[in-house]
């Protein structure tokens, strides 16, 4: 099988999820893996972790106007190279970009797609995904049966590659870009400095009505800070204006799936709990025993976060500091 | 402004998911349905074009005699009118194709959408109708400005936000924030009964993906809970300890 990756590529680098999915690809069983980045100065992000990233060869696609990027553009040159090539299996990492071009590209190669794919199984011939749907409520196992198929995976699932000795070789792409191509430009990427996103955070700890108001959300962010973890938000402290809505968790939020997930004064509505249940190990904190978030928790302390936020802050960093 | 919204008719975020006996679906017993979340950010956000521009906002969507609930509620909102293509979903690509040969043919100059519906999570619509229709697309929209024939956006991605242009006509996807829907008025529901919804047959083209089954996540919790009973710091050191050496997280 032979799998193309794309290499989203952010102001320089190659971003992790575009190498967690050549780690997706090697579980698929491919028997080649190539992959494509498209940019204005591809060759920048080409570092000796990207170029050992375990993939045969990488394509770039360089063009001047990518110095503002566009999906548009982006979705055309990755299914010229998935032509070109030969893929019979276009893999991008479900970010915020990639969910833009991965549906672009199936649509270009005639290829079924599968969004933010959480696992494949192989099933003789074809390849089974699973899609969470109705925020993790459920999952579906989806054959696609086209004969190119495309995938987006979910960033976190899969370990980026390790230890790969050999080298990538690298191949200019010239594919058929012209300027009108470029019909959406990103103009500029503001990013807010120093903090984790609650979508990519491997720890999460999560603040619910049960912190009384936005001035208490320092104790949030002590816990936070001494845990390396990004701050969330339930439905309802983002609906009071307490909180952003980019940090709600839940059904009309983020689905997250991190490897610890602390819910403190959360008390685990159906749509809290679809968004949040397939974190790894979750936490919660909880004046009310008979709070719904128990009954998903691994490990909870019953009792006032007021007090309980501050000694916990103190116990981790205790740890952490040894 | 000729202004067209794609809606979706969705499970209400309430709903407890039980698969159907098909093993392949949500069992529909007992499910309350509603206008999609993200689509009222996507209706009210055209309101607000025609407010400020002049011109119709029509809401387009594809499936059964009973899309039309969520395509009266856009029209409470106001809406002007709506374009039911009734056909069979059978999957995203189906859909975005019905909505395309729809849309191809009206002249819009926007076409806005939530950024997925909440049943499927999938994110897909929006840039599948984009290259079907040839035009520039912006997804997980939090912000959207129009002048002179250009749309501004602002989109969401990890750990901040794109600042987009598109030429129009272009295809914006809705997230939470972009504004704040309006809750449509006892009169104005009243009159949503008499806006016209035309309807177009249409057949939908072959799948390209196959649910082969539905489960349900299940997951066995350790469920270690410890009171605080007046020892909070207690409790919180003895948490610490087993996320540090038995669960192995911290």
């Amino acid at each position: 099988m032979n799998i193309l990756v794309y290499f989203e590529e952010r102001n320089g680098q190659v971003r992790k999820p575009s190498l967690e999915a050549v780690s997706a690809a090697k579980a698929l069983g491919a028997s080649m893996i190539n992959a494509v980045i498209v940019g204005s100065n591809t060759s920048a992000a080409l570092s000796d972790a990207v170029k050992t990233s375990g993939v045969s060869k990488i394509f770039t696609v360089d063009h001047a106007w990518f110095s503002e990027y566009s999906s548009k553009a982006a979705a055309k040159a990755v299914a010229e190279v998935a032509k070109s090539s030969g893929a019979e299996v276009v893999i991008v990492p479900a970010t915020g970009r990639g969910k833009d071009i991965a549906p672009r590209v199936a649509v270009r190669l005639g290829a079924g797609y599968v969004p933010d794919v959480t696992a494949f199984a192989a099933n003789g011939g074809s390849i089974h995904a699973t899609h969470p749907v109705y925020a993790g409520k459920a999952n579906v196992q989806v054959e696609v049966t086209t004969p190119v198929k495309v995938f987006s995976t979910r960033p976190n699932l899969w370990a980026a590659p390790k230890d790969a000795s050999a080298v990538a070789s690298i191949e200019a792409a010239t594919g058929s870009l012209t300027d009108m191509d470029f019909a959406d430009r990103t103009k500029e990427l503001a990013l807010s400095q120093g903090k984790l996103d609650v979508a990519e955070a491997d720890i999460i700890v999560t603040g619910g009505r049960g912190m009384k108001g936005p001035e208490h959300w320092g104790l949030i962010e002590g816990l936070a800070t001494s845990m390396h973890a990004a701050t969330g938000a339930s439905r309802a402290v983002v609906d009071a204006g307490w909180r952003p809505h980019s940090e709600q968790v839940g059904q009309t939020g983020k689905t997250v799936s991190p490897s610890l997930y602390v819910a403190v004064g959360v008390s685990g509505a159906i749509q809290h709990l679809a968004g949040m249940s397939s974190s790894k190990t979750i936490v919660a904190i909880n004046k009310d025993a008979n709070a719904p978030i128990f009954a998903v928790a691994d490990y909870g302390i019953v009792g006032d976060a007021f007090e309980v936020l501050p000694a916990l802050t103190e116990a981790v960093s205790k740890i952490k500091s040894h | 402004m000729n202004i067209f919204v794609c809606v979706s008719h969705v499970p209400d975020t309430t709903t407890k998911v039980n698969v159907a006996g098909d093993g392949k679906n949500i069992d529909p017993a007992g499910v309350k349905f509603i206008l999609n979340p993200y689509d009222e950010f996507a209706v009210e956000e055209a309101l607000r074009l025609k407010e400020k521009n002049g011109g119709e906002v029509t809401v387009v969507s594809v499936g059964a005699e009973s899309s039309k609930e969520g395509m009266r509620q856009a029209l409470a909102m106001g809406a002007d009118k709506g374009i039911l293509i009734k056909a069979d979903k059978s999957d995203a690509f189906s859909v975005a194709s019905l909505l395309a040969d729809t849309l191809k043919t009206v002249n819009a100059d926007i076409i806005l959408l939530g950024k997925q519906s909440i049943d499927f999570d999938g994110m897909e619509i929006a840039p599948m109708l984009a290259e079907l229709m040839d035009l520039p697309a912006a997804t997980v929209v939090v912000s959207l400005a129009i002048d002179g024939g250009k749309a501004t956006v602002e989109k969401e991605v990890e750990g901040g936000k794109e600042k987009i242009e598109l030429a129009m006509p272009c295809i914006v996807a809705a997230q939470k924030g972009l504004n704040e829907p309006r809750y449509p008025s006892l009169p104005n529901i009243m009159k949503a009964k008499q806006k016209p919804i035309q309807e177009v047959a249409a057949t939908a083209p072959a799948a390209r993906t196959a649910v082969v089954k539905m489960d349900k996540p299940e997951k066995k919790r350790v469920g270690k809970i410890l009171q605080a009973d007046g020892n909070a710091a207690g409790a919180a050191s003895e948490l610490a300890r087993l996320l540090h050496e038995e669960a192995k997280v911290i």
